[in-house]
């Protein structure tokens, strides 16, 4: 996948790949059953569906209430159905619930910013949260990451394992992200970025905004026998 | 066709979501087979630990197959690493896996590993040392014709009196002894 739609391993905008980005060509490894397969989310051994981020234990968290949703597709639009998708995010003041973030934010002891969803037969998937707030990061100085919740995919295997994250529309900080433009094609880049759908709104309760993830096709399929 | 989402980092702030320290252990609700234990350290291309890496492992069943009927062993593991970039699984060795053109493949389990500063995952594999006469004959080792780098995917074998044998695989992200990746 060269075609500027994914990112590059070595991206020096972003400081964290300058020692982290491996140097050596990745070696091509043809698809073999290791490949194809993956583990399955039929039976609830993930733990249950935890889809509601908006309150811990009743009391609501801080912020703008919004709904996020989407599917789970494939590259020929088919759902993908049963899969494990697992969501974290900042609090509405641009602070994660996580003893390595030291930005000077308040937390929010009603607010976690951890969620899960197995997809249904249609591939949908459905959170209730809060709208993340920007947060600076020490990447440059006076740089602020754009607002986005992170979201991790299985799919049908170990292939179409990915994580990415999901952005906001009219966000400003989106013009200077060096996270956000890693993605080299302008169009890839802004399928980063959610829609406001007002029919995924409720009335005096949450915005909503829609958003689907396209997951890489299985390639050929070997077949176990 | 649609073209599928592009990668992002995990960044460093996952653990709320995504740390599940049960899923170290692939064996915890029982399965056929030799227990074993693989574990190792992240490094940077400084040959500093990554402290804020997740790991995922995916393999067969000691049968070498990747149905997992049995219900108990999914044949999948996640583990983050530590203050010190050390990570472990708790598993079983796999049995050999069919290859393309019937060709056999060499007992292995499947590595991603996320973390801060990668933009998409890498994928590499862990084969076991003890092996060798099967990792001799595994076409994607057998690809690989700089035997330093074929080496960096093959974890030695140490023997642990009244403990389990264990399995050492460290990732090295760039650098002397940087890990062989795989594009799949």
């Amino acid at each position: 996948m060269t075609d500027g739609t994914q990112p590059p391993y070595d991206f020096p905008a972003y400081t964290s790949t300058i020692k982290r980005h491996p140097k050596r060509a990745l070696i091509e490894a043809p698809q073999t059953l290791s490949e194809v397969t993956g583990p399955t989310f039929a039976s609830p051994w993930y733990g249950p569906n935890a889809t509601d981020l908006s309150r811990v234990d009743g009391r609501e968290a801080q912020g703008q209430r919004i709904i996020v949703a989407g599917r789970v597709l494939d590259e020929d639009g088919r759902p993908v159905r049963g899969t494990l998708v697992e969501v974290w995010q900042a609090n509405a003041a641009g602070r994660y619930h996580h003893d390595g973030d030291q930005h000077d934010a308040p937390l929010d002891p009603n607010f976690i910013g951890a969620g899960q969803a197995v997809t249904d037969d249609e591939g949908r998937w459905r959170f209730l949260t809060i709208r993340p707030g920007a947060y600076p990061w020490r990447n440059t100085y006076n740089a602020w990451r754009p607002a986005h919740i992170h979201f991790s995919v299985f799919g049908p295997s170990f292939a179409t394992r990915m994580i990415t994250q999901m952005y906001f529309p009219g966000d400003p900080l989106l013009e200077t992200d060096p996270v956000f433009h890693s993605i080299p094609d302008a169009a890839a880049r802004n399928r980063l970025i959610s829609a406001y759908d007002p029919q995924l709104s409720e009335a005096e309760y949450a915005l909503g905004y829609r958003w689907d993830v396209i997951l890489r096709g299985r390639g050929a399929t070997p077949v176990e026998s | 066709m649609a073209i599928p989402t592009s990668s992002q980092t995990i960044g460093p702030f996952f653990r709320a979501a995504l740390e599940r320290p049960a899923w170290s252990d692939l064996t915890r609700e029982g399965v056929a087979g030799e227990g074993v234990r693989i574990e190792g350290t992240v490094y940077d291309g400084d040959r500093t630990p990554v402290p804020d890496a997740l790991l995922e492992l995916w393999q067969a069943d000691a049968n070498g197959s990747y149905t997992h009927a049995d219900g108990r062993f999914r044949g999948f593991g996640r583990a983050c690493t530590d203050h010190d970039g050390r990570f472990w699984f708790r598993t079983i060795v796999p049995g050999p896996v069919p290859g393309a053109n019937g060709a056999v493949q060499a007992p292995h389990a499947n590595l991603t590993i996320f973390a801060r500063g990668l933009l998409k995952r890498l994928v590499t594999r862990i084969y076991f040392g003890d092996h060798a006469e099967e990792n001799v004959r595994d076409p994607l080792l057998a690809s690989i014709e700089d035997a330093a780098v074929r080496a960096t995917l093959i974890a030695p074998r140490t023997e642990h009196a009244g403990g389990i044998p264990v399995y050492t695989f460290d990732v090295v992200l760039q650098g002397a002894g940087e890990t062989a990746f795989l594009a799949i």
